[in-house]
């Protein structure tokens, strides 16, 4: 497949997953695994002091997946920062899935907040995925902050309810310079190849994978989803119309009519 | 007799006996410096001063790592 590159490095992989809810952490790194991805999200949490779990890192090849820390639990651009921050003293090369959703029910991004750590961050030397609501405008002004993405949410986190915000994100991949990256809701690997069939540059999945009996098989098909997805768009999809347009000649027929 | 000193970890209020570093206290809570990040009064520490950082009553600690997340 054709490389991904995002602020000028290379990716073969265009399926980014996501590390969290897994049953274990063997789940989880048989999902990253058998996903062929190399760039990995992560968090930052306060440690449990008076029970400290061994550290994920201790889990995950860094030499392998790019560490893409996100600024989960941020409710405004603030604490955004402050996160982004911390997961670069953290030893992360300085790139940062910005997230900002102060909505405890539908996590969806501010789109004001967001904006404003983004020109924060980029000015910082961070490489900022900005997590935002499909709106072709906001992506215009993200990518004119500096941003080296956007990412256009499908449906709420969590949600596996696929490209509800389809007709959107056609217009952010039409207008976008960036790479376009569907993530968040996208819950079956035909969710991956309808946004990379739309010609999205990635797609980030994390519940579809942890969310399963088997999420090294589900990796395995969100892998395969991606590449039919970004192949057929590669391609060249056929025209859609109205009525039928036979595939098999209309001559020769055994008939007298 | 030894000072006491109250310190706030992670939104909990603790009590230590005499002054320790950053280093003594990641050590006393079983902590790998390399995998906790540290902020102390809202300003991110560095590894190398951990063990040149005294800790004083009243101060403020985050420590955090990384967890999965999406």
């Amino acid at each position: 497949m054709d490389k991904l590159i995002i602020a000028g490095r290379e990716f073969n992989s265009r399926l980014l997953v996501g590390t969290g809810k897994f049953a274990s952490n063997q789940a989880m790194v048989d999902a990253m695994e058998h996903s062929g991805s190399e760039i990995v999200t992560v968090a930052l949490r306060r440690v449990d002091i008076d029970n400290p779990e061994d550290s994920l890192l201790s889990h995950i090849d860094t030499d392998r997946y790019l560490l893409l820390p996100n600024t989960s639990g941020a409710r405004d651009a603030e604490e955004a920062v402050r996160l982004a921050r911390l997961a670069r003293a953290a030893g992360c090369e300085p790139w940062v899935k910005l997230e900002v959703t102060p909505d405890p029910y539908y996590l969806l991004p501010d789109p004001i907040e967001t904006l404003k750590a983004a020109e924060i961050l980029v000015k910082e030397g961070f490489i900022v995925l900005p997590y935002m609501p499909a709106d072709p405008v906001l992506a215009r002004h993200l990518e004119e902050v500096g941003t080296a993405t956007v990412m256009p949410l499908g449906a709420p986190i969590g949600t596996n309810r696929g490209v509800r915000t389809r007709d959107l994100i056609e217009i952010i991949i039409e207008q976008s310079n960036i790479p376009v990256i569907v993530d968040a809701g996208l819950g079956a690997p035909s969710h991956a190849a309808e946004a990379m069939e739309m010609g999205a540059d990635a797609v980030l999945v994390n519940t579809a994978l942890a969310d399963t009996p088997n999420p090294q098989l589900m990796a395995q098909a969100f892998r395969k989803g991606t590449e039919a997805g970004r192949e057929a768009y590669l391609a060249g999809l056929g025209t859609q119309r109205q009525q039928a347009e036979a595939s098999s000649p209309l001559t020769g027929f055994l008939r007298n009519d | 007799m030894k000072k006491m000193i109250k310190l706030k970890i992670n939104g909990e209020n603790k009590e230590y006996q005499d002054e320790l570093t950053i280093q003594q206290l990641l050590q006393s809570l079983n902590l790998e410096p390399d995998r906790v990040v540290v902020e102390l009064n809202r300003e991110i520490l560095s590894l190398q001063i951990h063990d040149k950082t005294k800790l004083k009553s009243g101060d403020t600690i985050e420590l955090v790592q990384f967890v999965g997340g999406g």
